[in-house]
């Protein structure tokens, strides 16, 4: 009875600020909503059993995620676009575009039989550590060079020497102004 | 907390980040839409775990959230990158790619 009480306000607030994600009209409390959602995400995973997921959900996205996005908005956004970030004339095809899809995704799920009650216990790290370096031991390795490959693209994207505005630009091609 | 009700609070958080990517403007404002879209399958994948076999579904949770950091990697890198090109991030304005 608690279990499902909580479960449902949990619902609720993740539900209210996914809305206020996508309809904040400044970019930056559309952040910190996302942080919210994200955070409550971590909780939901604790009710599901998965402790590790948890803890690898608030270090990772509140932690990293959040604070990139931060960066990202206040570094990419000028004074007169604070306040008026959402093209209002695409609303109404977006919403019913997000309603057909729900709505089919509820049909199918109300026609499929499901499983009423959990049927496995909590997964500790142990296990999941243990899954990792054996059942998924080559997947494991490919997602380490995604990540170092995410990163040196990063590193290339970021880089400043691509576009002529740069002073270091003018700086590496021989000093010449 | 049955599968159903799981479910449904997935595909409600998953068609939000739909309606976020269908009607914003702004290339940060769609990586959040994006970000919602794969929490709400990673609740998901963690919900099939739980009513399923247990282990497997987290497994797959772990790469979703390492992919989802690395998406959020390069996409900002090429938010910037726009940003210094264009001097804007709206989308619409993204509609060549020559300099």
């Amino acid at each position: 009875m608690t279990e499902s009480l909580i479960f449902f306000a949990l619902a609720a607030f993740i539900l209210l600020g996914a809305v206020r994600v996508v309809a904040s009209r400044d970019l930056v409390h559309a952040v910190l909503w996302l942080a919210v959602v994200l955070v409550l995400t971590a909780v939901m995973f604790l009710m599901l059993g998965a402790p590790f997921l948890a803890g690898v959900q608030l270090l990772l996205y509140t932690g990293g995620v959040i604070t990139l996005m931060l960066f990202g908005v206040m570094l990419t956004r000028r004074h007169h676009e604070i306040g008026v970030e959402v093209d209002s004339s695409r609303r109404l095809p977006g919403a019913l575009g997000a309603l057909a899809l729900f709505g089919a995704m509820a049909c199918a799920i109300f026609r499929t039989d499901l499983p009423a009650w959990p049927s496995s216990a909590p997964v500790s790290a142990l296990e999941i550590g243990r899954a990792f370096l054996t059942d998924h031991l080559i997947a494991f390795e490919v997602l380490s060079i995604l990540l170092l490959a995410a990163m040196i693209g990063a590193i290339v994207l970021g880089r400043q020497s691509d576009f002529g505005d740069e002073p270091e630009t003018v700086y590496r091609k021989g000093g010449r102004p | 907390m049955t599968m159903q009700t799981l479910l449904l609070l997935t595909s409600a958080l998953f068609c939000m980040g739909i309606y976020g990517v269908l009607t914003r403007r702004n290339a940060i404002a769609l990586l959040l839409s994006v970000e919602l879209m794969i929490n709400a399958v990673t609740i998901n994948l963690v919900a099939f775990s739980r009513f399923g076999d247990g282990v497997t579904g987290q497994v797959f949770a772990v790469f979703t959230i390492a992919l989802t950091v690395a998406e959020v990697v390069v996409g900002l890198a090429i938010v910037i990158l726009l940003f210094r090109w264009r001097r804007e991030i709206a989308i619409d304005s993204a509609n060549e790619l020559r300099h």
